[in-house]
């Protein structure tokens, strides 16, 4: 054994027996997936406040969500909104994989999120209360609800996982991450791991801060405002809500007699501290490897990926580098690439998560779902994006891209299971 | 495809904490038993519940960041690029000659860039006034105080990093929980060094504001050199610390390679979580104890062998009380034999850094086999009957140490190092060889 | 000075720390339920305490309130709290 439980010899398998979705495309995995398949988007101007006076006005909000309906109605006022969601997806997720936590060793369950803001907009409202009225009108949830493990905290609580939880910020990357962390946790003695991300910083602070980062579509169109790859690419536009995964031990499964929507192959992590354009051409050149090391986890070559879904920043420099890495490792359209996200915008902690659970849902469909809403590839983007409608072409592995603020860089593969449709 | 067993160790230390600048600063003040807990000066306090912390004398710009680093850095991010300078210095790595895809960065954070985040908002929304804040008044580097992340960032370009780079935020065992993640990479093969520790700067309103409001802080006002006071009967909530411990950690084989000094080996850790409440903690502290039970396995150890705790004593009435029980449950008779000692009580509680500079105060108690006190220890509670080593540090033969935390949202983290195996006497045979694996050289 | 009742006590748990659908803050045994069986923690009671006190100007020492076990020992504490600070 060593310090951290790993033992030499190979990884154990880890398999998805559950999905659990709260995003602008709809609650619940079902009704994602429909939009995707019909390219509905759930991008419109922001309605949780007034944007009028701000660049960027247009968002992927969660539709017709109320935590009431939701959630335990005492834990509403004690947790925000990106709480309310992961609650929300936990719960489905567990639904999904016929999994019950109370007839589960306490132990051998855990929770790990990925987390980008925290409850930005419960943390707004305290800080209202502070800067308004005195440091005695800040409420007792404010110390359990605004920081970054709230979620993993209350989703723990819930379901009586006791397992070692964590939460991993690394921005957009952090979902692919928790993904990645959940992996090891099932080689260390874990045997069933909650994990994803939601994310829910639509509220004035959260806008503005993001308004910082500079790579905001300041497009009024919600059809025109987040089109990665495409010569009219202006930014990316935010969105809220995310994915909880079930991800369990191939043997849990097997044991349960679930049947997986797939499993995680292979996963790795980089870091890549250039920002911009690189005058010598090498921005490309962290995404590759990490692709690269991720195949070799996987023991895959690039022939045996049938699908990319990529990272979609939607800022020009970066699409670049994104479709040169892909070029670099997969050659000139060597592979099908797309991004549904076109559909939601950028989630943060919850996009990435919300990817895999698409990629999951596409091959256990046997579809690769389109990009909507683009018109013209960007000069230089020399990959097979799929456009206009999905392609029906049975993929068995995909690979999932994605890359945080700072220069966080991820890839996960998953290959197909046997499971049939999400529980409806 | 097997992979051959790797170790991790501690080659370099790098500390900001309350009370000195620097490493050896730090653990001067920690065996002088000297505390540097005060009256809060970092913001006006007045009205507050609590108005004492322990408080970094930090001046950027005299700890060699730049103007542009001091302008982009939130006061986090400051903390842990000049711990992380220190560290690596420390432990003479070269790294620009290192392969960058192999460095990777694990640092830990319970409340991120909240300082920086809460006077951008009272300048956004002048004041609380306005729910619509002002973009126009928002600082360029704005979105990175928002984003916990941003502190890995700068620590990953500080240290060249190319491998895989996290920020862990699980509360106040984030510190634990990152170093431990840091681990994890090398062990499996991900990176052979990661810069790994953790940073809070949690001195500002809103979460001096938020502590008072759950009355978790000490309202003790009128002594502060005296305000935080694990174990003893008297305590009466936590004094709030700020700071940054990083660490250079290697993989064993490679920092033997290259000659380098080690502090401590990583021998085991575990996390559990309570599952029971966000920020209550049940009397009995079974998920704790099952953390150490957990990290001692993993280490081939037996309660036995364990010679100094570092208690996670953060000086509320439930935590000291759960945490005796749980070093009780797990380690049985041993809990009444090892001395036990929470530095929170010189360095208050810095929320997720404060793992970090307790594995520091562990490295370094490891390699100068002295531990340091629990200060302001002289009323005995009943529910508290262990060696807690009040108000002296003791020299005492150390040759494998145990390190815990406890934080809101129920993590409950243990941590065992020991001394670097050249220095370390021969582990006694038996169970313990039987359970360890035989090393298996790479495929 | 408005007098604090039962109903106050409903008003400002369902404000601050909401309602599980199993709860039944308008039945006939509110008064007397223990707060645990309410399902309100000991943050829910703090949160209680704090608003009471801004709410009605008095000063709840620590703990006081959360050494009530039911609303009706509540109202009677923060009743003769308010009658402390108003005679």
């Amino acid at each position: 054994m060593s310090a951290s439980g790993i033992r030499p010899g190979p990884r154990g398998r880890a398999v998805v027996t559950g999905l659990g979705v709260i995003a602008p495309t709809g609650i619940g995995a079902a009704r994602h997936w429909e939009s995707v398949l019909a390219g509905k988007s759930g991008l419109g101007r922001i309605t949780r406040f007034d944007p009028t006076r701000y660049p960027a006005r247009i968002a992927g909000e969660v539709p017709g969500f109320r935590a009431a309906e939701q959630i335990p109605g005492r834990l509403i006022p004690q947790t925000d909104r990106f709480t309310h969601f992961a609650l929300a997806a936990a719960e489905a997720a567990l639904a999904d994989a016929t999994a019950d936590p109370a007839r589960l060793p306490e132990y051998e369950m855990a929770v790990v999120t990925a987390s980008s803001s925290g409850g930005t907009e419960f943390g707004q409202h305290e800080m209202e209360n502070l800067y308004q009225q005195g440091s005695s009108w800040v409420g007792a949830y404010q110390s359990i609800a605004w920081f970054y493990a709230a979620t993993t905290g209350q989703v723990s609580i819930r379901h009586g996982m006791r397992g070692p939880c964590g939460v991993i910020a690394c921005e957009q990357a952090g979902g692919l991450d928790a993904l990645g962390q959940s992996r090891r946790l099932l080689d260390t003695g874990s045997r069933l791991v909650l994990s994803g991300g939601t994310d829910a910083s639509l509220c004035p602070y959260g806008l503005v801060a993001q308004l910082s980062s500079g790579q905001l579509s300041t497009e009024d169109d919600p059809a025109r405002a987040y089109l990665p790859f495409d010569a009219a690419a202006s930014g990316f536009v935010p969105g809220e809500g995310g994915a909880m995964l079930v991800v369990e031990s191939a043997a849990s499964a097997r044991d349960r007699g679930v049947r997986p929507y797939g499993e995680l192959l292979g996963y790795a992590a980089g870091f890549d501290p250039a920002t911009g354009p690189r005058p010598d051409g090498t921005r490309h050149a962290v995404l590759a490897s990490v692709i690269r090391r991720a195949l070799a986890d996987a023991s895959l070559a690039p022939g045996d990926v049938d699908v990319v879904f990529a990272d979609a920043a939607g800022v020009p420099a970066e699409d670049l580098a994104e479709a040169r890495a892909i070029t670099e490792v997969f050659g000139p359209g060597g592979v099908p690439v797309t991004a549904p996200k076109t559909l939601t915008g950028r989630m943060y902690a919850g996009g990435a998560a919300l990817d895999v659970a698409t990629a999951l849902l596409a091959l256990t469909a046997g579809v690769v779902p389109h990009t909507a809403g683009l018109a013209r590839p960007a000069d230089g983007c020399a990959i097979d994006l799929v456009l206009h409608h999905p392609r029906r072409t049975g993929p068995r592995t995909a690979l999932v891209l994605a890359r945080g603020h700072g220069g966080f860089t991820s890839a996960l593969l998953v290959g197909a299971g046997d499971r049939r449709d999400p529980e409806k | 495809m097997t992979r051959p067993q790797r170790r991790a160790v501690i080659t370099g230390v790098g500390a900001v904490a309350p009370g000195g600048h620097g490493r050896e600063a730090y653990w001067d003040l920690l065996t002088a038993g000297r505390t540097a807990t005060r009256r809060i000066s970092l913001f006006d306090a007045t009205g507050f519940r609590s108005q004492v912390a322990a408080e970094c004398d930090f001046d950027p710009l005299a700890a060699g960041l730049t103007p542009q680093e001091v302008r982009r850095m939130d006061r986090a991010g400051q903390f842990a690029v000049v711990a992380a300078r220190e560290a690596v210095e420390d432990s003479g790595i070269d790294l620009p000659a290192a392969d960058p895809a192999r460095v990777g960065v694990s640092i830990g954070s319970a409340v991120g860039c909240t300082m920086g985040l809460e006077e951008e908002y009272a300048v956004l929304s002048d004041g609380g006034r306005t729910w619509l804040v002002d973009h126009s008044y928002g600082v360029p580097h704005l979105y990175g105080y928002m984003v916990p992340s941003t502190l890995a960032v700068e620590v990953a370009r500080l240290a060249g990093a190319q491998g895989p780079v996290a920020l862990i935020s699980t509360g106040c065992t984030s510190g634990l929980d990152a170093i431990g993640h840091g681990v994890q990479l090398i062990e499996e093969g991900s990176a052979d060094v990661v810069l790994a520790g953790a940073t809070d700067a949690p001195l500002s309103p809103i979460t001096s504001a938020c502590f008072d409001a759950i009355k978790a802080t000490t309202p003790n006002n009128d002594d502060p050199r005296h305000a935080s006071r694990p174990f003893d009967g008297r305590r009466d909530g936590f004094v709030l610390g700020e700071g940054s411990a990083v660490m250079v950690i290697e993989e064993a084989e490679s920092a033997r390679r290259r000659g380098a000094t080690v502090y401590a080996e990583i021998l085991g850790f575990a996390g559990r979580s309570n599952a029971f409440h966000m920020t209550g903690l049940k009397p009995d502290g079974r998920e704790m104890a099952e953390a150490i039970r957990v990290a001692l396995d993993r280490a081939a150890l037996d309660p036995g062998d364990i010679d100094y705790i570092n208690a996670h004593g953060s000086g509320t009435k439930q935590n000291d009380r759960h945490e005796t029980a749980a070093f009780k449950r797990s380690l049985g008779p041993r809990a009444h034999e090892v001395p036990v000692s929470s530095i929170k009580s010189m360095i208050g509680h810095s929320l997720g850094a404060i793992g970090s500079l307790e594995i520091a105060a562990c490295a370094l108690a490891l390699r100068h086999q002295v531990v340091p006190p629990t200060a302001n220890l002289a009323v005995p509670d009943p529910e508290c009957d262990l060696d807690y080593v009040p108000v002296t540090a003791r020299e005492h033969r150390m040759e494998r140490v145990l390190s815990v935390g406890s934080g809101f949202g129920g993590f409950q983290t243990a941590m065992v190092l020991g001394r670097p195996a050249d220095v370390r006497p021969k582990p006694r045979p038996a169970r313990r060889a039987a359970r360890r694996p035989a090393r298996k050289e790479a495929a | 000075m408005a007098e604090f009742t039962l109903d106050d006590i409903r008003r400002i748990l369902r404000a601050s720390a909401g309602v599980d659908e199993q709860t039944d803050l308008d039945g006939a045994d509110f008064a007397d339920t223990p707060f645990a069986d309410l399902g309100y923690d000991s943050l829910a009671l703090l949160e209680l305490a704090n608003r009471i006190e801004r709410e009605y100007g008095i000063d709840i020492p620590d703990g006081d309130l959360a050494h009530t076990q039911t609303p009706h020992e509540a109202l009677a504490y923060v009743r003769a709290r308010l009658a402390e600070v108003h005679a």
